[in-house]
């Protein structure tokens, strides 16, 4: 394969780097000047770069990301207080909000609603499947 | 569309390809009898989409055809589907950095910049950034 040379390829190579950065150390402390500084860049400048390629300030998208992990957390059934804690949040009440306005609802209603999915699978998981698939694979007659 | 199918060798493989490298989301992952596994998962921005993790090996096919698809995929047969992205260098980048397959670099074309790559079982798809 021959690669074509894009233009500013280490600049979407650093910033690309920041964004695998938070994505693996989202429910760590981290500190996002200290990203910045390891990308060699300014903050300013990071942080506009950042926003370009992927709409969201890395703040935002570091919420936005541990939010996404909280909701996978809250399938498994964990509750809410840790969860909160897990994904990095100080605080139950900024996580909530911050979960409320991302998701549209409240983390307590979201993992009520995912568990009652879950007992759904378990008792008439044939519902799930779209019938047509479900005929061709036999399993309606089983 | 609601539901598209994709055959894969191995689902579990599949479930890690399509949510940790392509940063699908799975939606249902239910089990059914003699221990199939009905397995969607879907892009996070667009619900109600769902692509249907299939392993080749249900009850729909001969064991001459399940042979002769798994011989198709494995060969990389099939192109299955374009993925569109806002920023296709960025997107190109974080999956090579993830250890995605591409068999051919971002370039721009008359209808925008697009590049191929492999899912973990070998169907091909394009990324394209559009306009």
């Amino acid at each position: 394969m021959t690669t074509e040379q894009y233009p500013k390829i280490y600049l979407y190579r650093r910033i690309v780097q920041a964004k695998l950065f938070i994505d693996n150390h989202c429910t760590e402390n981290i500190d996002l000047g200290n990203i910045s500084d390891e990308a060699y860049f300014s903050k300013f400048h990071f942080i506009r770069l950042f926003k370009q390629i992927y709409g969201k300030t890395p703040h935002q998208y570091l919420t936005f990301v541990r939010i996404e992990k909280a909701m996978e957390l809250l399938k498994t059934g964990m509750p809410v207080s840790e969860v909160c804690y897990a994904v990095g949040f100080e605080s139950l009440s900024s996580f909530s909000g911050l979960f409320k306005r991302i998701v549209a609802m409240t983390p307590s209603t979201y993992l009520a609603q995912q568990q009652k999915i879950k007992a759904q699978i378990v008792k008439s998981p044939l519902t799930f499947v779209p019938g047509c698939f479900a005929e061709k694979n036999g399993w309606t007659k089983k | 569309m609601t539901h598209t199918s994709i055959y894969v060798l191995n689902q579990d493989s599949a479930i890690d390809f399509y949510t940790n490298k392509l940063g699908f989301k799975v939606i249902t992952d239910a089990p059914m009898p003699d221990g199939d596994r009905w397995i969607t998962v879907g892009p996070p921005d667009q619900p109600g989409f769902e692509i249907i993790l299939s392993p080749i090996t249900r009850g729909m096919f001969s064991e001459e055809t399940v042979k002769a698809l798994r011989e198709l995929v494995e060969k990389g047969a099939f192109g299955l589907g374009v993925y569109t992205c806002s920023d296709i260098y960025a997107t190109y980048e974080e999956l090579k950095a993830k250890g995605v397959e591409f068999t051919k670099a971002p370039v721009k074309e008359f209808y925008g910049t697009e590049a191929l790559f492999k899912d973990d079982s070998g169907n091909w798809f394009s990324l394209a950034q559009l306009g």
